[in-house]
Parts: structure tokens; sequence; C-alpha cells
């Protein structure tokens, strides 16, 4: 990158929050230099300060923070030092932002022409009729296909990609010079998110503006960004150029964060490996280390590393990093072990089924009262699907939100009843309501919720949850002792300190929590877990602590699992059969290494196209998927994958309905396009997800 | 854990004085409606003779009504009446509500649909409306007027917990609780209630101060509790006739109204700040 001068530059920047009466420290000096032209990735974990630091760059901070240190250099302006009044100009026309939440962002009670035209106005001093049609112009080139009728419409009128592609719209109505975009996809599915950062490169580009891209999506930002700014514990670890930070990191936190990326097993047939995770938890604002920020979970921490806080170093004119030992990881005399580690398989492998589900059927009732009593029009959730899971293995579900594969789950552990369909447990009946199963039966099933902050009853200590469990589940009565005993164990098993027992809810973070869930599912050692995205909810370097774990219980204990996930890479990692859903349908299912292999159904071909890869060498094909998923109320004819396939043939996608074809190997398409024809066409695609070499 | 929640709340209350003052000045009635009878220097319908229509001095601090009776000493025994009955129809209200609120907030579906037009039906009749309805036919006594009012707040105190347990009703340790094959009682009372406690004590307080405006207006209207027992309301309405001649006997048992209820408010401004709590009926 040619040295020119900054857009923006912060300098030695340095923020505080007041609590009570202290001053807790959020960012500590911290440097951030973006050029013209330049997307400028920030990834940090939840609580690294990456959304102060995107905000304060715009002079916009909560209350009770403020500026202890450092400047703001905008267009040559410290900005540290203006009036709110200067501000207001620079707001807007000259920096904007995309918010992570659209809905949020926009104003409920005025159409979105309205809300774009106010800009033009506002910043442009346009009148009325020309700001109208600038709105409708920029709603034109985020390529939204009928502005007219957009325009017209109120923010909840329009879909999440919708929403986020207006407030694109509206950031960039006055060619801002910076765009600050705040985990503008976090919200949105793969696929939309695929056609929206597609969008932001084109568009970014286009403007000749710059942009901030705070992200905690290492994929994301290695598709995306120029350059990257690695933030922990509020301070900058490292920043240097996409292909140095993907490719030849040498700060331990980058490494270790790259390394804990979930990933497919398949290079080591047969054997069960997990993933290296960075221990610990992030230090919260009130107990920051003195020292290195890092270095109570730093695998290459020294003695200096406790004591001494290393400078933010220079390496060259566009790389710097934060660690007393870079240079031996530089020169490569330091190794960081990040090599996969094999777990141990007490539990051999054992057939026989765990779950049969035959042709369930779950519609839920229409919009009226009337339609709820008749279920005309209903929600067609589920058609007919039937899965079956074996011993000791996991099915994976992957789809879309509103694919029905929560809505499948439910009915297998039986908090909604199924319409129709059977389930067997085991080779016996299985009543279909959780209501109606006997003691035995609910011991089998157990099921991990996606939200750690409500899985736990706020008014029950771990302690108590477990105990309560064991109570009512165990197959024999146990005495207080046998109780105590067996919970001590479990806590153990999820690798939490013994005197967790005693504590609440709200005194534990959101990767405790899920292990305390984990626990309580495993409390009984059933033969069924049902885990609903157990891991979305989770901080990057959780996720990988979660995900090994999950592995290692299922090793021990011969666990059956159902993982559901619209993270494909967490379902890679996991499940050694997959099932992918579209609109209450599967449509591909197979073991892992089939389903991620090409020949693909075009749905689960766009879905692993769409994840972005850790490595900015891997460009994914473009494959998008355009238009919002149709509603389940209303189900298009034929192929129900027809109105968004890429891969759609005539006018039999439209009428008839697919046969499930054979593609050999207990693998199954959904799809008029022969098996030997769709291989042909996707063979020389690379796969985003077998292809990754980090 | 209960304990120590308690405390913080006392504490919380302390730190406001507005939150203070409210909980000193129930304290205080409360103490009244115990003890208030035995300090009473004369009974309630006792009649000193010659004393008629004296003005406050220090041995009728608030003067005598036209009878002669002790004004101080009648708003003295009065404070039980007017305290202990919104105590018990709160008390009831709030034990129906809650019940009635978790069963449907947690079924939903068609018995919620149901329940709630009932109950929206009841809220629909105005109150005095109904009380007088009520105490007309089956006669004015102090269980007449629990029935009213209990009939009038717990839809209220229904639909608040109503809304309150939907809130948790699809949260993860509830479904969990289904999964271990927990009993709906368990459910409703272990499970939910604890969640929507604050709800429950800030709707609670609120029933409090209406409950006890509402007693003292039917007193007022001679639905309360009969003569010569000394209701504060029908207090009221028994010097308005002599109020040029006996002002304070009209002035004292409306500022103790006035003044409790002010107090009760308060108290419940102070919990709903502390349970961050916004909502509820009038």
């Amino acid at each position: 990158m040619t040295q020119t001068t900054p857009i923006i530059e912060a300098r030695a920047l340095s923020i505080e929050y007041k609590f009570g009466r202290v001053w807790l420290n959020a960012l500590h000096d911290v440097n951030l230099t973006i050029y013209p032209n330049e997307i400028h990735g920030l990834v940090g974990e939840s609580g690294s300060g990456k959304s102060t630091l995107a905000l304060a760059l715009m002079r916009y901070m909560a209350g009770n923070a403020r500026i202890s240190g450092g400047t703001i250099v905008f267009d040559g302006v410290d900005i540290t030092r203006t009036t709110p009044t200067e501000m207001r100009a620079i707001w807007g026309s000259k920096i904007a932002l995309v918010p992570q939440d659209a809905l949020a962002s926009l104003n409920p009670s005025y159409t979105i022409g309205e809300q774009i035209a106010e800009i033009g106005r506002l910043h442009l001093s346009l009148d009325a009729r020309t700001a109208w049609a600038c709105g409708i112009d920029m709603l034109r080139r985020v390529k939204i296909a009928d502005p007219e009728a957009v325009a017209a419409r109120y923010p909840h009128q329009l879909s999440g990609g919708m929403q986020q592609r207006v407030t694109i719209a509206m950031a960039l109505t006055t060619k801002p010079r910076l765009l600050i975009l705040d985990e503008p996809t976090t919200a949105l599915d793969v696929t939309t998110q695929a056609v929206i950062v597609d969008l932001f490169r084109e568009l970014i580009r286009e403007n000749d503006a710059a942009a901030l891209y705070v992200s905690h999506d290492l994929g994301l930002i290695a598709q995306l960004c120029d350059r990257v700014t690695v933030l922990y514990g509020g301070e900058v670890m490292a920043s240097a150029s996409i292909e140095n930070v993907f490719k030849h990191p040498i700060h331990p936190y980058t490494i270790s964060l790259l390394a804990s990326l979930p990933r497919p097993v398949n290079p080591t047939h047969g054997m069960e490996t997990r993933l290296p995770t960075i221990e610990g938890v992030a230090p919260s604002l009130a107990d920051r280390p003195k020292a290195c920020v890092f270095a109570p979970r730093c695998p290459a921490a020294i003695a200096i590393c406790h004591t001494e806080k290393p400078p933010l170093e220079q390496i060259n004119a566009e790389r710097t990093v934060r660690c007393h030992r870079w240079r031996e990881i530089a020169d490569c005399t330091l190794v960081i072990d990040t090599a996969p580690k094999l777990i141990e398989m007490s539990a051999p492998p054992e057939a026989g089924m765990v779950l049969d589900a035959d042709h369930l059927e779950k519609t839920f009732g229409g919009e009226s009262m009337f339609g709820r009593l008749t279920k005309r029009n209903g929600v067609h959730a589920v058609d007919d699907v039937s899965v079956h899971i074996n011993r000791r293995s996991t099915l994976g579900l992957v789809g879309e939100s509103g694919s029905g594969k929560t809505t499948l789950a439910r009915l297998i552990v039986g908090l909604e009843a199924t319409d129709d369909g059977n389930l067997h447990l085991l080779n016996a009946p299985l009543n279909a309501a959780v209501d109606a199963r006997s003691r035995d039966e609910l011991r089998q099933i157990q099921m991990i919720f996606q939200n750690p902050n409500d899985a736990m009853n706020p008014f029950m200590s771990v302690g108590e949850t477990l105990a309560r469990t064991l109570k009512r589940l165990s197959s024999q009565p146990m005495t207080t002792a046998q109780i105590d005993a067996r919970v001590a164990e479990l806590l153990e098993s999820v690798r939490l300190p013994m005197d967790y027992a005693a504590r609440y809810p709200t005194e534990l973070s959101g990767g405790e929590k899920q292990r305390v869930a984990i626990a309580r599912a495993f409390a009984t050692t059933p033969a069924l877990i049902v885990a609903d995205e157990p891991t979305s909810a989770l901080d990057v370097s959780v996720q990988s602590v979660i995900l090994n774990l999950l592995k290692d219980l299922r090793g021990q204990h011969g666990t059956s699992y159902l993982f559901i996930s619209h993270d494909l890479k967490a379902v890679a990692y996991l499940a050694d059969w997959i099932a992918v859903m579209y609109l209450g349908e599967i449509v591909e299912e197979g073991t892992s290494e089939h389903v991620y292999t090409m020949p693909s159904h075009p749905y689960t071909e766009a879905l692993i196209s769409a994840i972005p890869v850790p490595d900015p060498t891997i460009k994914s094909k473009q494959i998008r998927l355009h238009g919002d998923p149709p509603s389940a109320r209303n189900i298009p004819t034929g192929c129900r994958f027809h109105t968004r396939c890429p891969r759609k043939i005539g006018a039999i996608c439209e009428t008839d309905v697919p046969p499930y074809r054979d593609a050999g190997g207990e693998h199954f398409i959904r799809c008029h396009i022969p098996v030997e024809e769709l291989a042909r066409l996707q063979q020389d695609s690379p796969n985003p997800i077998l292809d990754a070499q980090i | 854990m209960l304990l120590n929640q308690v405390l913080g709340v006392v504490r919380q209350l302390i730190r406001r004085p507005q939150s203070l003052i409210g909980s000193l000045m129930v304290i205080v009635f409360m103490l009244l409606a115990i003890f208030g009878s035995s300090l009473a220097p004369h009974r309630f319908d006792e009649i000193i003779r010659g004393a008629a229509r004296l003005a406050p001095s220090a041995d009728y601090p608030f003067g005598t009504d036209t009878l002669g009776r002790d004004v101080f000493s009648r708003i003295l025994w009065g404070a039980r009446e007017i305290i202990l009955l919104p105590t018990i129809t709160t008390f009831l209200s709030v034990a129906f509500g809650s019940a009635i609120g978790l069963l449907i907030g947690y079924y939903g579906g068609l018995l919620d649909n149901v329940v709630s037009r009932i109950l929206d039906s009841l809220l629909a009749i105005p109150a005095l409306v109904l009380a007088l309805v009520m105490l007309g036919t089956i006669g004015p006594s102090p269980v007449g007027i629990i029935i009213v009012i209990v009939l009038l707040y717990t839809p209220i105190v229904a639909r608040v917990v109503r809304s309150a347990a939907l809130n948790v009703r699809s949260a993860g340790y509830i479904e969990a609780a289904r999964l271990r094959g927990e009993s709906t009682l368990f459910i409703l009372f272990r499970e939910i209630l604890p969640s929507v406690l604050p709800a429950l004590i800030v709707e609670a307080s609120l029933r409090f101060s209406y409950a006890i405006f509402l007693t003292a207006s039917l007193g007022f209207l001679g639905l309360g509790v009969q003569p010569p027992s000394p209701d504060w309301g029908r207090m009221v309405n028994e010097a308005r006739g002599s109020f040029a001649q006996t002002p304070w006997a009209l002035w004292a048992p409306s500022a103790a109204i006035a003044l409790l209820i002010i107090g009760v408010n308060l108290l419940s401004d102070g919990l709903r700040r502390i349970f961050r709590y916004e909502g509820g009926l009038g």
C-alpha cells in the first residue's frame, strides 16, 4: 500500500468509563490508521473494546465515557477537541455508520423513502423532490429491485437483509470519506450475509471511501478487508495486512484464535481430534492484568509477560505488534503448538439406532383466530421429515432460519407435539409429547439450548440445578451424598471448579453457563442429546472450547447428538451425518464427507459457498442466493427451492416435485438435475470448508 | 440468598429520601392500625359530655365532632379498618391474580384467550358501579367490601403476572424443567414465580394504595363499616354537613386518608424504581 495521508488516525488513544466512583480503562494506548480506499478490519471478542473504538473514532461515546489520552485526527483535524456542533456536521456527511441492528436504527414511524430523503435534505441541502429522487437512486445502487415500492414501505415490512441494504444506502448517500460498519451482518443468515458483503466490497470501492469493518468473524475479515487490527482487552495486539495476519501471524493471540476455528476432520480418517483452544476467559474491564493483558491465557507466556506491559512495536511500515516474544515467533525459534490433539475414545462405536423419526409433520396455526383453530393457511414448519440417528453418532442439521430445523428438534424432544408421524427411541415407540413420556424416556433424551443466558433458572444455584435433574431423572433414588458427589463429578467433566456449585447464573460467563447446561444434559448420561445452536451466542475462542467439550463427552459416554447449527464449519467439525433442511423439507442428507464434497444439492452448494473462509488466498466461488426464502405459509409449487435456485433447469422445477435421488453411499439429493450432471456442473468449484489451510 | 435480596431492597429504599419517607409513613400507619385503639384517650363511640364542637386543643388534638366525640380517638380507632381491609383484599387479589396469571401465561393458547377475555370484561365494569350494585344487594359489610375489591383487582393482578410470565415461558430453563418431567405446579411456582416476583411486589403495593382509596370511598358512600364504628371515609361524609361549625372533623380524616395514600405511593414508587418495573394498570 502506498503511503499517503491517512483518512483517520488514532494515536495512543485511551478511553475510560466511569463505574460508580472509579474510572476503568476500556481502551489503552490504541493506534489505528486507515488510508483512503482501504477496508480495515477490526477483530475482537466481546468486551475487547471494539465497539467502543469504532464509535470513538466518530467521537461518539456513552455518557459515562471520556477520552483520557491520545488524539484522533480525521481529515487533518483532531476531533478529540471539536465541539458537538462541529461533530454534527461531520456525522452522516463525512463519517457514516452502518449499525449492527438495522431495524432498531431505522425509525419505525417513517417510510424508507422519507428517511433516506431526509439525509439528502439535511446534509446535501437538496430540495424535497431532488432528495426523494436521490434516495430512490441510492436504493437502486444497493440493488433493491423495486426501489419505488420499497421507498413507500415501513422498516418492519422489510426482511433483515433488505433493512441492512437500506442502512447502507443511507450511509452512502452523502459519499462519506469514512464508513464505519459495526458487525453489520452478524444478525443475518449466512446466505444473506454473503450477498450483503459482496455489496459492501463493491460499493466501498466504487465510492472511493475507506471503511472500518468491525466483526468477530475472522472468515469475513479475511474475505473482505485489506488490513486488520486485532483487539484484546482494550489493547491492540497486532495490526497488519490481511495476508500477514492470516498467513504469518506473529502474535500468540492471533495464532491461537486462527487455530481454534472449527474445521472438518476428514484428514485424520477414523481418528477423533480436538481443536486447539485458548484457555481461560477474557478479562473484564475491572480486572485486566496490569502487564500483558493476554498473558494469563497465552500459551507462550514467560515471567516478563506477567510483570511488564509489552510496548506496541512498529515492525515495519505496515505492521505493529504488542508482544515480548514476537521476534522469536517471527524467526520460528518459538513455535506455538496448534496441532489438533487426538481424543481419547473410551466408548467404542456400536451398531443400532438411538432414534427413528418417521414422516414427522408439524403445522402451526394461521394468522387469524379461525386459522389457528383450523390450521388453514398455517405455517407448514416440518413436512414429512424422517431422520435416523445411530448410536454414538452425530446428526448435523443445517439450514437458514425458517427452514424448520429448530421445530424438528423440538418435535424430537417432545416440546412440541407432532401432528403426524412416529418416533422410536432405542427401537421402542416414543410418546410425542414430553408430558406423556415416562421417566426412563425423559432420561434418554436431553437438550442443550441456544441461549446460555436463560438456560438456567436465575434463582437456582448451579448445584441446585444439577441436583434437581439428578433427583428427577436418575434411574434409582440417590442419597444427598450421592447427589453431591455426582454434581462434583459433572462439574469436573465440563471443567468447572467444584466451588461453582454454590454460584448463581448471574455470576457466570456465557461460556460457563453453557458448560453447566451441558453438564445438566449429561447428568443422567442420556442416549441422545439435542443441541440447538449451542455455540452461536458465544465468542469465537469460547466456541471451540464448547465444541471440544461436546466431542470429548461423546467419546467418553457414547452419547449421540442431534446438532443444529447455521455454522457449517461447526457442523462439519462435529457431525458424521448431515441433513440439510429447506422450508420444512430435507433436501440433502448423507455422511458429512459426502455432503461437503460435490455433487451437492444446489442449496447446499450455495450454503457452502457463502461461508467466508478465514484464508485470504482462497476466494470462495460466487454462488449467491438472491432474494429471501419464501414464507413457509406459502410454499412454492414443484421444487421448493426453485424461486432462488441458481441451477434451475426450467419449467419442470416449478411444476414437478423433484425426486429424492440416490447419489451412492446413502447420499441423497432432492433435485431434478441427475446426480452425474450435478457432479459435472460442480466439479471445478473449490470447497471453502475442505480447502482452507491455516 | 432471599434474605440478602430483601436486605438489598431495604438498603436501596433507605438510600432514596422519597422512598425512605414513604416507608416510614407506611410503618407509622401500620403501628397505628395495631396499637391505635389502645393508645386512644377515648373510645370511638364515647360521647363526651359538654365537649361537642370543640376546636383542636391539648385535650382534643383534632377537636370534637357535633356529637362530642373525640376526632383524634376516632381516627386512631379507624386506622385498623382502613389498613386491615385493604391488606386482606390486596393479599387475596395478589394470590388469586398470580395463580390465574401464571396459569394462563404459561399455558397460553385457547385457555389464555378465553380467560383473558373474561378478565377484560371484568375490567370493563366501573369499580364504583359494581361496588354499589353488589353492596346494595348483599348489604354493606366488611366481607362484602373484601369480595367486591378482590373481584375488581384480581383481573388486574392476573394481567400483570400473565405478561411477566409470558416473557419467561419460553426460556431455556422452563423447557429444561419440562424435559426432566417436572409437574405444572413446580414449574409455575418454583421456576416462573421467582422471576415475576418483582412485577408482583410492585403491583401489590399499587393495589394496596388503590384498595385504601376504594375502601375510603365506599365508607364515604355509607357502604363501608356501619355506624358508630369510626370509618375514615364515613367520618368525612358525616363531617361534611357541619363543615362550617367543625371544619377540623372534616380535615382530620381527609388528611389521614391522604397521608396514608401518599406514603404507600411513595413506597410503591421506590419499589418500582428498584425493580425497574414499568407498567401496571390504573
